[in-house]
């Protein structure tokens, strides 16, 4: 099973790392959405700064909609999830193995944009364990649940519009949970991130849990 | 075909829906000149003869959609799944009409149309979006058992996910501004009290006449797609053999 996980988490980033999509495509686009949210908020560094925890999850969901589509468009091209299918591998296998790499792609980005917040809304860390404790746990919870509604999509004709009327509600909790936390590591609010974890790992363990019952039926009918 | 089998009304809806009219006359006239104002709500404390029911039947519909979803998923029930879709599209309705009402009492209530501190219309407003991506997903077509499977793990990704955005919001809004309980605190009269339990039943009665209505529409969809798929059939097996369609059809 494990094995079946690396190989498909290999395959994906493979993918990726000789398309170079999220590289030339989803990284421009985080860090257009953070500069645009500059414009929007009139360069006001009082208020980007107190907004700064939400703006950056916001952009990670937009992230993962692009992210996820891509990892979508992967399998359902030349009817790949059916190869992957009748190569024996456990539908389990292969969700976690997308998960895994979507999350890696998705950590990425992230990174990147912590460094976009630092530069352009003048955002300090002050607790960096806290930060990255936050970006890991949520960004599985975040692929989970993308995965398993891209994989959902992948056989509906307007996929790219219906993914985020679906996505970005069941990410709701994660938005509120991932931002209270990034306020306390980046010392905006005085909150106890620490305790808001425990809620994004709830939803990661539920949502992949749901994936690994439902990934193989959504396979076959995609 | 008889012209009776394409109909959703029998003698029990008939029925039914004429007791739901009966009791919506009953509802307004004790609702509007019946039961007295509120000390404190004044004339807003009627909306809840329409609040109360509709978010009731909200969370009714909701559940009823995640366990019809359960059985396609488990027996391929086509029943079910219809008995899903069904409740779905009676559960955006009346969630719909709980925020608006909501909204609307709580304008001279709380002096404000929405309040992002309060648990449940937060809730309510996210429940509300993911079904509405539901009856999007539904809308957007396909292989019926295709369909049937994806909006079945949509409903359950709902239902699982609830309890968690629940526990987000409250812990997001430390202050909540809603109505612990009006049926329990003991400041509504006695019969605002009877007017809204008489609502409560009145729109209960309504949403199983509605549900039976939508329930047989989807049925009578399913009948008419099997149809198209076994008149093609019949019509790809009378081009392979040469013969008509209506020959093959004897």
């Amino acid at each position: 099973m494990l094995a079946d996980v690396w190989l498909v988490t290999h395959k994906d980033l493979r993918i990726e790392w000789r398309s170079r999509v999220t590289l030339s495509q989803v990284v421009p686009f985080a860090l257009t959405v953070l500069v645009l949210f500059g414009f929007a908020l009139d360069a006001n560094r009082g208020v980007l700064n107190a907004a700064t925890s939400g703006l950056f999850w916001l952009t990670v969901l937009f992230v993962t909609v692009v992210a996820v589509t891509r990892s979508t468009a992967i399998e359902t091209s030349d009817g790949a999830c059916r190869a992957l299918l009748l190569a024996g591998i456990e539908p389990s296998a292969v969700f976690f193995g997308k998960t895994l790499a979507v999350a890696v792609q998705i950590l990425g980005v992230e990174i990147l944009m912590v460094g976009g917040v630092l530069v352009f809304y003048g955002a300090t860390v002050e607790s960096l364990p806290l930060l990255l404790a936050t970006c890991a746990v949520a960004t599985v919870g975040i692929a989970a649940s993308g995965t398993l509604l891209g994989a959902l999509v992948a056989g509906v004709r307007a996929r790219e519009t219906v993914l985020p009327v679906l996505l970005l509600p069941v990410l709701a909790p994660v938005l509120i949970a991932a931002s209270r936390a990034f306020d306390d590591a980046l010392g905006v609010l005085a909150v106890d991130g620490w305790s808001w974890l425990g809620l994004l790992a709830g939803f990661g363990v539920v949502n992949a849990a749901l994936g690994t019952l439902a990934y193989g039926q959504l396979l076959e009918e995609a | 075909m008889s012209t009776d089998a394409a109909t959703t009304g029998s003698r029990t809806t008939r029925l039914l829906g004429l007791v739901v009219l009966v009791g919506v006359l009953a509802l307004i006239l004790l609702g509007f000149f019946g039961a007295p104002e509120d000390d404190e709500q004044r004339d807003a404390v009627r909306m809840i003869f329409v609040h109360v029911p509709s978010a009731f039947l909200t969370y009714t519909a909701f559940l009823t959609t995640a366990v019809g979803s359960v059985m396609w998923l488990w027996k391929r029930s086509r029943w079910w799944d219809i008995v899903a879709h069904s409740a779905a599209e009676m559960g955006v309705i009346f969630c719909g009409l709980t925020l608006f009402t909501g909204s609307v009492w709580g304008r001279p209530t709380w002096n404000t149309y929405w309040d992002w501190g309060d648990v449940r219309i937060v809730t309510n407003l996210i429940l509300f979006l993911m079904m509405v991506g539901y009856l999007a997903l539904r809308a957007a077509g396909g292989d019926e058992n295709a369909v049937a499977t994806r909006a079945a793990v949509v409903g359950l990704l709902a239902a699982v996910n609830l309890p968690i955005i629940n526990r987000s919001v409250e812990w997001w809004a430390n202050r909540t501004l809603h109505q612990k309980s009006s049926l329990t605190d003991g400041n509504l009269e006695d019969l605002t009290l009877f007017t809204l339990f008489v609502g409560v039943v009145v729109w209960a009665l309504f949403f199983v006449w509605a549900m039976i209505h939508r329930f047989r529409i989807g049925w009578l969809e399913h009948q008419l797609s099997s149809i198209d798929l076994e008149a093609a059939l019949v019509q790809r097996r009378a081009e392979a053999t040469g013969e008509s369609a209506e020959e093959a059809n004897l």
